[in-house]
């Protein structure tokens, strides 16, 4: 009787498994077989390199340079917010904060993870967007920066729960050893704790970029969808995913523009597919 | 001078009695083994030595531990510099996952004891003597120490602590994870640092302790019961649970 629950349960497990590796696979031919069909009309090295995105004009370009520049600004300036704060506050966490502390941090940075990202769009475009407008005094607060900050804010979570797991799991008795030889805490926390966790943190670091380079709604709030390349992080960009969310109720099924825009979706699965990927190799390294 | 007098001291985890009431005095340059059934507060009396119990939650302490004559629970005293004079060697080694050669100069680079690399070079060099690691990993220090065998291991641990020249040298149980060849490799070499150091050695071994300790302490329930040669613990103590443990009647 146990044994048959068992053998079900495994077979249920073994099929969810198998069809989610099948949607994952059918989703990726479902890009290429559009974007290929896109290629065959429109030149890859163009739309690669390309910088104009005029779908609709009547010579339409379709040039992805300004928003894979868009996307990565965005990324990158979130990274330099977001990488150091979350590091540090991961390492209070796990290192200096009295238990009690240490347990309400956890499941407030836990919660924090729940809030959807455009309620935190929505929050970013009433408070941040303004701030940044009046702080630099330029003309519009919609801006790559604005992007960075609040996306800094969602990837928060993921850098500091996946660094805290990292320097938690280094033993207690490198740590010990440390300090027995006259190390100070921060000396043993920064040339042993910090070296050993570091795959663990490389790991949350690239699957926060995996989550930013992925992020649309938020994004597509606040940094001012303008799709020419940005002259500084106080521009107005655009990226890949606020361009897919942005046009494709728009477009004609299987015109050019429809195809175009699964081509940009395949250029960002790729990209996600590189960043997790770099994840998953520090984070069989940590183990 | 780097005899440990110990005065009244007493130490809690919490609300828990872990030691009651020690008063020892170790001598200097010489090994003192500290034997008792599990659970009766050596590895506590140990660590008390260096402070290093200072950094489990909870910990207090009450009486005095003099080394030189000066008591290293006085507020002034500075346990980076008191640690770097009372080395301490762990149960399971715990080399840090660097290389050989970093493991060595972490105590040298921490503590900005030498900052010429000729000279920490030197010391390092020194150091791996001492224990008898030197040729088997002179042509590969900068490998990792996890790449070494438990022994070795054990001697790297016992290496680092050299290397930043304390005047005594702790080892809470040092080859209870080792093999019984490999044991008898780290007690010799225990024997030989004894021309230098204080060393105190837990052990739960009392063969161990009778073979290389000139002193040697029993405990019991968190109790100093008897401190004296130890030939004269093991062949002839004055108090009638000594003589129960060494001659194996309980622990
Ligand atoms: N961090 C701690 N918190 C609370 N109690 C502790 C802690 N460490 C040790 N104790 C208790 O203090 C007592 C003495 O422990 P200690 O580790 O000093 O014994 P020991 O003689 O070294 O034993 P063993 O031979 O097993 O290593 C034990 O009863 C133990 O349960
Ligand atoms: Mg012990």
């Amino acid at each position: 009787m146990k044994k048959t629950k068992n053998t079900i349960i495994e077979i249920i497990i073994f099929m969810c498994g198998t069809l989610s590796v099948i949607f994952v696979v059918s989703i990726f031919i479902f890009l290429l077989k559009e974007s290929l069909g896109f290629f065959r009309e429109y030149n890859i090295l163009k739309f690669i390199t390309g910088r104009n995105w005029y779908p609709d004009s009547n010579e339409p370009s379709f040039g992805i340079f300004p928003m894979v520049i868009g996307s990565f600004l965005v990324t990158f300036g979130a990274c330099i917010i977001a990488v150091p704060i979350g590091v540090m506050a991961a390492l209070y966490i796990s290192e200096i904060a009295p238990k009690y502390v240490h347990d309400i941090l956890k499941f407030l940075v836990e919660l924090m993870a729940t809030i959807p990202s455009v309620v935190i769009g929505l929050i970013g475009m009433c408070t941040i967007v303004p701030f940044v407008k009046n702080f630099f005094n330029i003309p519009t607060g919609l801006t790559a920066f604005s992007g960075s900050i609040m996306l800094a804010f969602m990837v928060m979570p993921t850098i500091v729960t996946i660094s805290e797991d990292a320097i938690h799991s280094v033993p207690w008795k490198y740590r010990e050893g440390a300090l027995a030889l006259g190390a100070t805490k921060w000396q043993a926390i920064r040339r042993i704790v910090l070296k050993e966790a570091r795959p663990g943190i490389i790991a949350a670091i690239m699957l926060g970029i995996g989550r930013l380079i992925g992020e649309t709604m938020a994004v597509m709030m606040i940094t001012g969808n303008s799709a020419s390349i940005p002259k500084s992080i106080f521009s107005p960009v655009r990226t890949m995913t606020a361009t897919i969310a942005a046009e494709m109720g728009e477009v004609v099924k299987c015109d050019i523009h429809y195809k175009a825009l699964f081509a940009v979706g395949l250029v960002l699965f790729i990209i996600t597919f590189i960043v997790n990927f770099i994840a998953d190799f520090f984070l069989g390294k940590n183990k | 001078m780097s005899n440990i007098e110990i005065k009244n001291f007493n130490m809690y985890y919490t609300n828990f009695h872990a030691l009651k009431n020690i008063n020892i005095n170790i001598a200097e340059k010489r090994v003192t083994a500290i034997i008792g059934p599990s659970g009766c507060g050596k590895s506590s009396l140990l660590r008390s030595i260096n402070r290093i119990n200072d950094t489990v939650d909870g910990v207090h302490t009450s009486g005095e531990i003099n080394i030189s004559g000066k008591n290293i629970y006085n507020i002034e005293v500075n346990v980076g510099i008191l640690r770097r004079n009372v080395g301490m060697v762990f149960q399971r080694p715990n080399p840090f996952p660097i290389s050989i050669y970093e493991n060595v100069a972490f105590g040298l680079k921490v503590n900005r004891i030498y900052s010429n690399k000729n000279v920490i070079d030197d010391v390092i060099e020194k150091s791996l003597k001492a224990v008898l690691l030197w040729n088997h990993v002179k042509d590969k220090l900068r490998k990792s120490a996890l790449s070494l065998t438990l022994e070795q291991q054990q001697r790297l641990c016992i290496a680092r602590v050299i290397a930043v020249a304390p005047s005594i040298i702790l080892l809470d149980e040092p080859c209870s994870s080792l093999d019984p060849i490999a044991t008898q490799k780290i007690e010799e070499l225990i024997m030989q640092l004894s021309n230098k150091y204080t060393i105190v050695l837990v052990t739960h071994n009392m063969q161990q302790a009778a073979r290389i300790s000139r002193s040697t302490a029993f405990m019991f329930l968190g109790k100093l019961i008897e401190f004296d040669d130890t030939e004269k613990i093991f062949t002839n103590p004055s108090i009638k649970e000594t003589e129960d443990y060494v001659s194996g009647r309980f622990g």
